[in-house]
C-alpha cells in the first residue's frame, strides 16, 4: 500500500516536473495556472503518443489484412501448387504463382547485376576521380533523378528502350526481363551510386595515406583499401535498391510484357509479382479465389520487403560493432 | 610499371564509364522536357481529356494531383509531427522505442502497390469510401507518415542542446519548449523534409489506381460547393491523378495524339517535382540564413 502511493507520487512528480520550476503551487481553483499548464503538457503528450501508436496500428494492419486475404488462397488451392506450379489460368481455376516469384528474382538480380557495377563505379568517380566543381554538380542531380516519378521512367522505357531493342534483336520482341531490368537500373542507379558515394566519402583519409605510403597506385587504393572499408556502406546501398526494384510496379509493369510464362529467356514478354497484381486486380471478383490469390502474392511482396530492411538493420549494427 | 599502366586504364575506364552513364542520365531528362515542353501550353494545363478525339488537356488531372497532395499533407503533417516529437522528446531509450523505429523504417520500405491493395481492401470496399479523393489521400498518408515522422525526429534531434536547456531553466514546460522553443529552429528541416516528400507523394501512381480511381467525372469549375457530385472540391468523388493518367493512355488511350499527351504529361510531372526540389533546396538556404544571421 504505502510502496503504491509512493510510486503514485514519483510518477505525479515526473508529470509535475515537466511544468518546470517557475510553478510551486496552484491556487486551488479548477482552472488555475497549474491545473490549466497541465492539462496542455499531459494531452499534448498523449497526442504525440497517440500518433506514434497510430503509425505502429498502420504497419500492424497492413500486416494483419494483407496475411488475412492472402490466406484465404489455400483454402482452394494447395500450398505447394500455388508456390510451385507454373500454370496461371484463373479461368480455368489454376493458380500457379511460380511464374511471378521466379520473375521477381529474375529481375531483381539482373537488375543488380547490371546495376550494382556501374553505381560502384560512379561512385568512385565521385568520390575519388572528379574535381570537386563537377562532384558538386553531380550529387545533386542524381538526388534529384531519385525523385522522379516512376511512371516516367516506365513512360521512357516504352517510347525509347523498347523500339531500341527492337531495332538491336531485329524482330519483333522488344518487352521482356531485359527491358525492365534496363528500366530498373536507370531507377536505381542513383540511389546505389549516392550512398556508396557517402560511404566511400567516409572513409578516413589515413587508410589512403597508408596505402600510397606503401607505394600503392590510385587504381589499387580503391580497389584493395577504399571499397572493402566501405563494404557495409556499400551494401546498404544495394540492399535499399533491391527494395526499390523488388517493390517497383509502374515502371515495369510498361516494359515487361504482362504475360504469365516463365522468363527464360531475355526478350521474352513475362511477368513479375508486381505486374501482375497491378494488371489483374481490378478486373477479378471481390471475394473470389483469383483476388486472393492476388492478395497472397502482395503478403509475398511485403515479406520480402520486409526481411531486406531487417538484413539492413543487421548490417548497420554489424557496422556499428566494427 | 605495370601497376602504373593498370592505375592509367582503370581511371580512363572509370572516367569513361561514370561519363557515359551521366550522359545518359541526363539525356533522358532532356529528352522528357524537350519532347513535353513543345506540348505544353495554357490550353493543354486546363482543359479536360478528349477520349477518341484529338487535343486533349490534362485539366482536371493536374488539379486533381494538387488537391489530393493538400489533403494528404493535412492528414500527415499532424500525425507525422507528432509521431517525430514523441520518438525524439518522450521515448524512453528502450527496447519499445527501438521496434518503433524499425517499424517507422519498414513501413516506408512498403512496395506503394501494397499500399494500393491494402487501400482497396480497407479503405474502398471495407469502410466503404469507394474510389474517392479521401481513399487516395488515406492510402498516401501510409506512404508518406513515415518519411514525416523521420524528418522531424532528425530534425528535432538537430536542435541544439542549449537551446533546449534555456527553455527549461527559465521556468518553461516541457509543451511549451517543444511547441515555442525546439519547433521553430527545427522548422526549416522540417520544412525541407516535407517538400522533398511531397515531391514523392505528387508523382505516386501505383498506390492511387485502387483507391482514388482511374477515372474523373465531368468537372464543374464553377461549382465550388464541396457537396456536390460534380464539385472539385468534393473530397468523395474518384479523381485520377496526374500519374495515373500517363500510365492509363499509354495502356489504353484511344485519342490520336496519345503519345504527346503522355509526353506533355511526363514533363509537367518532371518539373513539378523539379520545382518541388528547387524549392525546398531555397527554403532551406534561405530560411537558415534568416535564423542564423548568416550572410
Amino acid at each position: 500500500m504505502q510502496l503504491e502511493t509512493s510510486v503514485q507520487s514519483l510518477k505525479m512528480g515526473t508529470e509535475e516536473s515537466e511544468l518546470g520550476g517557475s510553478i510551486k503551487a496552484g491556487s486551488g481553483r479548477m482552472l488555475d495556472r497549474k491545473n490549466r499548464l497541465l492539462f496542455y503538457n499531459r494531452s499534448f503528450k498523449i497526442a504525440c503518443i497517440a500518433s506514434a501508436s497510430f503509425v505502429c496500428l498502420v504497419l500492424f494492419s497492413i500486416l494483419f489484412f494483407m496475411f488475412r486475404t492472402g490466406v484465404l488462397t489455400f483454402r482452394d488451392v494447395p500450398m505447394a501448387t500455388f508456390f510451385f506450379s507454373t500454370d496461371w489460368s484463373p479461368e480455368n481455376e489454376s493458380y500457379g504463382a511460380f511464374v511471378f516469384i521466379f520473375g521477381t528474382f529474375a529481375l531483381t538480380l539482373l537488375t543488380l547485376l547490371i546495376s550494382v557495377p556501374l553505381s560502384i563505379i560512379i561512385a568512385v568517380f565521385m568520390a575519388e576521380v572528379a574535381p570537386k566543381w563537377m562532384r558538386n554538380l553531380l550529387r545533386p542531380v542524381l538526388d534529384l533523378l531519385v525523385g522522379i516519378p516512376s511512371v516516367v521512367y516506365g513512360f521512357l522505357g516504352l517510347t525509347i528502350l523498347i523500339p531500341l531493342l527492337r531495332n538491336i534483336t531485329g524482330t519483333n520482341m522488344g518487352d521482356g526481363i531485359l527491358a525492365a531490368a534496363i528500366v530498373l537500373t536507370i531507377m536505381v542507379l542513383p540511389t546505389i551510386s549516392r550512398i556508396s558515394d557517402d560511404a566511400i566519402s567516409v572513409v578516413p583519409r589515413k587508410y589512403r595515406d597508408a596505402s600510397y605510403a606503401l607505394g600503392a597506385t590510385r587504381f589499387q587504393t580503391i580497389f584493395k583499401v577504399t571499397i572493402p572499408a566501405a563494404r557495409s556502406g556499400i551494401m546498404y546501398g544495394v540492399i535499399l535498391g533491391m527494395a526499390r526494384a523488388i517493390g517497383e510496379t509502374m515502371a515495369v509493369v510498361m516494359v515487361i510484357g504482362n504475360t504469365p510464362q516463365l522468363a527464360d529467356a531475355l526478350f521474352k514478354p513475362t511477368s513479375v509479382l508486381t505486374s501482375n497484381i497491378v494488371m489483374q486486380i481490378s478486373n477479378v471478383p471481390f471475394d473470389s479465389t483469383w483476388n486472393n490469390a492476388l492478395y497472397m502474392m502482395g503478403f509475398l511482396l511485403l515479406v520480402i520487403s520486409l526481411l531486406m530492411i531487417v538484413l539492413v538493420r543487421l548490417l548497420q549494427q554489424k557496422g556499428a560493432h566494427r | 610499371m605495370k601497376a602504373k599502366t593498370a592505375d592509367k586504364l582503370a581511371t580512363s575506364i572509370i572516367v569513361a564509364v561514370a561519363a557515359f552513364i551521366v550522359l545518359i542520365l541526363a539525356g533522358l531528362l532532356g529528352y522528357i522536357l524537350f519532347r513535353g515542353l513543345g506540348h505544353i501550353s495554357f490550353d493543354f494545363l486546363t482543359s479536360a481529356p478528349e477520349t477518341i478525339r484529338k487535343g486533349g488537356g490534362i485539366g482536371p488531372q493536374l488539379f486533381n494531383s494538387i488537391f489530393l497532395l493538400v489533403l494528404t499533407m493535412i492528414i500527415t503533417i499532424p500525425i507525422g509531427l507528432g509521431a517525430g516529437i514523441y520518438m525524439s522528446e518522450y521515448a524512453p531509450p528502450n527496447r519499445i522505442t527501438n521496434s518503433i523505429r524499425l517499424i517507422v523504417e519498414v513501413l516506408s520500405s512498403v512496395p506503394s502497390i501494397i499500399v494500393g491493395l491494402f487501400g482497396l481492401l480497407i479503405l474502398v470496399n471495407m469502410f466503404g469510401l469507394g474510389f474517392s479523393l479521401f481513399s487516395g489521400a488515406l492510402a498516401l498518408t501510409v506512404f508518406n507518415l513515415p518519411l514525416m515522422v523521420r524528418i522531424t525526429e532528425q530534425a528535432l534531434k538537430g536542435v541544439p542542446r542549449e537551446q533546449k536547456e534555456a527553455s527549461l531553466a527559465l521556468g518553461l514546460s516541457k509543451w511549451k519548449t517543444i511547441t515555442s522553443v525546439m519547433l521553430p529552429i527545427a522548422l526549416p528541416v522540417i520544412l525541407t523534409g516535407t517538400i522533398l516528400a511531397a515531391g514523392r507523394v505528387f508523382g505516386e501512381a501505383a498506390a492511387l489506381l485502387f483507391t482514388a480511381g482511374m477515372s474523373s467525372p465531368r468537372l464543374d469549375f464553377t461549382d465550388w460547393n464541396p457537396f456536390s457530385p460534380f464539385s472539385p472540391l468534393n473530397p468523395f468523388r474518384p479523381a485520377e491523378t496526374l500519374a495515373v493518367h500517363i500510365w492509363k493512355i499509354n495502356s489504353e488511350g484511344l485519342a490520336p495524339d496519345a503519345a504527346q499527351i503522355a509526353a506533355g504529361a511526363s514533363a509537367v510531372l518532371v518539373i513539378t517535382v523539379l520545382l518541388f526540389n528547387f524549392a525546398a533546396r531555397w527554403l532551406g538556404r534561405y530560411m537558415h540564413r534568416k535564423f542564423t544571421a548568416i550572410k
